[in-house]
């Protein structure tokens, strides 16, 4: 028997060439995992391999390249069914007893649908359109819309609108920073967010977690979020944003409540939470005033009453089997955004046993929800975010043909200011800064500088999109949108075709 | 799912004379012959307006057939929902250019109020239309309004028009199309124009947005059964104009809506309209190449894409007023008009008859 497996079997090893390494301790001080130390008496860095979570940092910040993070060389006997993280999983259960975390989203081999879906292109009979060349236009607006536009005339005889068209967001680019709480993250990945969507004309969501005062200024650009924790949620909260989202679900652990280990609750973020320095944030897995659907509308009219329906109110649901019948309840609530959100999306702390096992993929809740509020007539009722495991803008393309208005982005967000999806976001101890609460590990973090990047990073993204519509012959992004004839499926089966309403290649 | 046929390279051509003066068959048969370039034998079609004095108050149902079997089945079909006034072969002449003829026929029929059903009788014949089209093998109606008629098929312009004897006809206004499918070899279902009730519609283009405009329409009941991306244009015009009763001038900014960059620059009112207008028919926005003449028994517009891919002339000559995509076919029948232009990207050509004087083609037409 083993009294100390989890040491035994590291998941990487750092390798060092000590010709390189000029003893600057700089990975010492980077580590916040404690797998690098200085052995003063053999005046050497040497490393702990079983700490070693795999972000990399060390690598990056080496200046002589000393260092290479390996995954573990050393190997179980051949197993096609027990892989080696099912037995570590176990080894550590057995020993601790405990429900194993994780960050981030599921990372397991199922079917990517994105990369069994291409594009339409324009040859001849239709021609293409140069984005630099000709206008290309991303905006969207998010919210509910009436089924027709009624106009009347005024007293000069001209034409005016008549309909009363009710709050709607409008995005610039239809990527908004998925929600992801104060806490979850540090206050400078909020800046960061905050100001990033301000100068792209998008959005940002706060997560569950509230709202920073110092940002109440991007107020215009924030989505707020009311969960089943109701964290930080007070009138002014509400009153400063943009929009209002009740959280029902998330993608990375469908039917749980968010948690943030009491270890990264400090001054700031307790008082943003209004709970305890210290104190577990455990939401509970249900909002304990929505039982049902009826429920879910007196949070939807009460949320807008506090508001003075003066802001659109969102529901995001986690992707799951039944989805398209919950939304299309959800939009005859009231709500004026669906928000779903896919078993790739990622999470600050989840048991990792839920985010790798729950839920169903967003192309395929997309498709069916998309579908079903067609088949209702109800889709000019709601706007549709796509959620989870966005990776590229060629995800968000597909997203919108198979019917999103918009997407979110939360990973990729992360990555862009340099997470190296190591999963340890449920530890406070991120080595890059971002999802760390330790104010002098969060340093690492320039807020300006990760700014640039989330601005950078939708630019890019925009551009892009911009040339998949010019070459698709459509110079505006609701012509794409539900346009599914565009998209022709590679390599999928008869039902999941049906499912995606996409033709095979070739048809 | 169904699949679409794309159509590119295709001619349109219309005359109308806005004081309801006739205008003789050969008219708009010269016009649109003379653009031969633009098509490839492989589909044409006429749609003439006040052709039917006779039955003025009666839907006339243009059907093709591919059997007796499905003629049959739409007889009895169209017996149980309609009062019948007359019905007859559709005259044609023996050309030796068209082949595999199917059987055509017309019906002008008045809507039989069922159980006294409260229906607007436009609704009721746009429904049986779409269920014939959809669920009656081997039939479709090509044509259903009122005093006005549609006539095409496979062949060229010049064959479809002898075939169909448009020389016989006159009317107030004609449209007509010749085609250059860039598909499979025409089907007479898919010829141009596209109908219903007294909406049609010539196109030359291919609708990007072909995907999304179905999808929207079917939300409202309409269904795409011709195999073609035109179609949405007839029925995107039918809801927005004649269910949504939105001046066609304003519906027009939702089919080739104006860039954001030109709202955002507008004074209050018009921005204010035009942004909703695209909120809420974005779905409705034609995308891609096209000019489209879409004719209804008030008038007539001509209309291009947002940036204009698709050629579009229009001339005045006294008081009719042609348009065709290209200039010779006007000048060859109207050698000297009074004033000939290119319409601009996404600015529509309305021509309302004199005579429609307060209807919602005529208010509203300015711009904003």
């Amino acid at each position: 028997m083993l009294y100390d497996s989890v040491f035994v079997f590291p998941n990487f090893e750092v390798e060092r060439d000590y010709d390189k390494c000029i003893v600057c301790k700089a990975c010492v001080q980077q580590c916040t995992f404690d797998a690098t130390y200085y052995l003063p008496y053999r005046a050497r860095v040497v490393s702990k391999d079983t700490n070693c979570v795999g972000c990399r940092r060390c690598e990056a910040i080496c200046p002589t390249g000393a260092i290479k993070i390996r995954r573990y060389q050393g190997e179980f006997k051949d197993n096609a069914y027990w892989t080696p993280r099912d037995l570590k999983d176990l080894y550590k259960q057995a020993e601790q007893g405990g429900v194993i975390l994780t960050g981030g989203g599921n990372d397991r081999p199922y079917p990517v649908y994105w990369d069994h879906i291409l594009l339409d292109a324009c040859q001849v009979t239709n021609p293409s359109i140069d984005p630099l060349r000709e206008p290309m236009e991303l905006r969207t607006y998010l919210g509910r819309k009436p089924d027709r536009v009624e106009i009347r005339y005024n007293e000069d005889g001209e034409p005016e609108l008549k309909t009363q068209i009710v709050p709607n967001l409008v995005a610039e680019v239809p990527v908004i920073f998925a929600p992801m709480s104060y806490g979850a993250l540090n206050l400078n990945m909020h800046r960061a967010e905050a100001a990033a969507a301000k100068a792209m004309g998008t959005y940002w969501n706060t997560g569950e977690g509230g709202l920073h005062r110092e940002l109440y200024p991007y107020g215009d650009h924030t989505i707020v979020q009311v969960a089943s924790g109701r964290f930080g949620v007070h009138a002014e909260y509400l009153q400063v944003s943009a929009a209002m989202e009740i959280k029902i679900g998330q993608g990375a652990k469908p039917g749980i409540g968010g948690h943030l280990p009491g270890g990264k609750v400090d001054e700031e973020i307790s008082k943003t939470r209004m709970i305890p320095v210290g104190s577990d944030a455990l939401s509970p897995a249900p909002h304990h005033d929505i039982y049902s659907i009826e429920d879910l509308r007196q949070l939807i009219y009460a949320l807008k009453e506090a508001t003075n329906y003066e802001k659109p109110v969102s529901v995001k649901i986690a992707a799951v089997h039944n989805v398209a019948a919950i939304a299309s309840g959800i939009a005859r609530a009231g709500a004026d955004i669906i928000v779903l959100d896919g078993f790739r999306g990622g999470t600050g702390a989840s048991p990792a046993i839920v985010r790798d096992n729950v839920g169903i993929p967003i192309e395929m809740a997309l498709a069916a929800v998309d579908q079903r509020l067609r088949d209702e007539g109800i889709r000019n009722w709601v706007s549709i975010i796509a959620a989870g495991g966005i990776r590229n803008s060629g995800d968000v393309i597909k997203a919108v043909a198979l019917g999103a208005d918009a997407v979110y982005i939360g990973t990729a967000a992360l990555l862009a200011v340099g997470c190296t999806l190591c999963h340890k976001c449920y530890t406070g101890k991120c080595a890059w800064g971002i999802t760390t609460n330790d104010p002098y590990i969060a340093k690492r973090l320039n807020p300006e500088i990760a700014a640039e990047r989330l601005t950078n990073l939708l630019k890019a993204w925009a551009h892009e999109m911009k040339e998949m519509l010019g070459l698709m012959g459509i110079n505006a992004i609701e012509s794409l949108r539900g346009n599914r004839l565009r998209l022709r499926a590679v390599g999928l089966s008869r039902e999941e075709m049906e499912i995606l309403g996409v033709l095979p290649a070739g048809a | 799912m169904s699949w679409y046929r794309k159509i590119s390279g295709c001619g349109l051509s219309g005359i109308i004379s806005r004081k309801r003066q006739l205008i003789p068959g050969e008219e708009i048969i010269k016009s649109i012959v003379h653009q031969e370039e633009r098509g490839n034998q492989l589909g044409a079609g006429f749609a003439g307006y006040g052709i039917y004095p006779q039955f003025p108050d009666c839907y006339a149902l243009h059907v093709m057939y591919d059997h007796e079997f499905s003629k049959e089945e739409t007889e009895e079909y169209i017996r149980n929902k309609f009062h019948v006034e007359h019905f007859e072969d559709i005259p044609t002449r023996r050309t030796p250019a068209i082949k595999d003829r199917p059987i055509l026929f017309r019906y002008f029929v008045k809507p039989l109020s069922v159980h006294g059903e409260t229906m607007v009788p436009d609704d009721f014949v746009m429904e049986t239309v779409m269920e014939i089209n959809e669920k009656i093998d081997g039939a479709f109606v090509f044509s259903s309004g009122k005093n006005m008629g549609a006539f095409k098929g496979v062949g060229g312009p010049a064959e479809i028009a002898e075939f169909f004897r448009i020389d016989e006809y006159s009317a107030h206004q004609w449209i007509a199309h010749t085609r250059f499918p860039t598909n499979t070899p025409g089907w007479w279902g898919g010829a141009h124009p596209f109908t219903l009730l007294d909406w049609a519609v010539v196109h030359n283009g291919e609708i990007s947005s072909y995907g999304i405009n179905r999808r929207y329409l079917e939300m409202f009941g309409y269904r795409c059964t011709l195999m073609t991306d035109t179609e949405v244009v007839a029925y995107l015009v039918d809801l927005l104009v004649r269910r949504h009763g939105l001046p066609l001038r304003i519906a027009a900014y939702a089919l080739a809506a104006p860039f954001w960059k030109d709202i955002d620059r507008m004074e209050e009112r018009g921005q204010e309209l035009l942004t909703a207008m695209r909120m809420v028919y974005g779905s409705a926005l034609l995308n891609g190449p096209f000019a489209v003449l879409v004719a209804w028994n008030g008038g007539m517009m001509g209309l291009n894409d947002r940036i204009k891919l698709r050629p579009l002339v229009a001339a005045v000559h006294g008081d009719r007023v042609y348009m065709a995509s290209e200039e010779s076919a006007i000048r060859a029948v109207c050698p000297r008009p009074d004033k000939v232009w290119a319409p601009k990207a996404g600015e529509p050509v309305i021509v309302p008859f004199d005579d429609s004087s307060d209807a919602w083609e005529v208010k509203g037409c300015q711009s904003l």
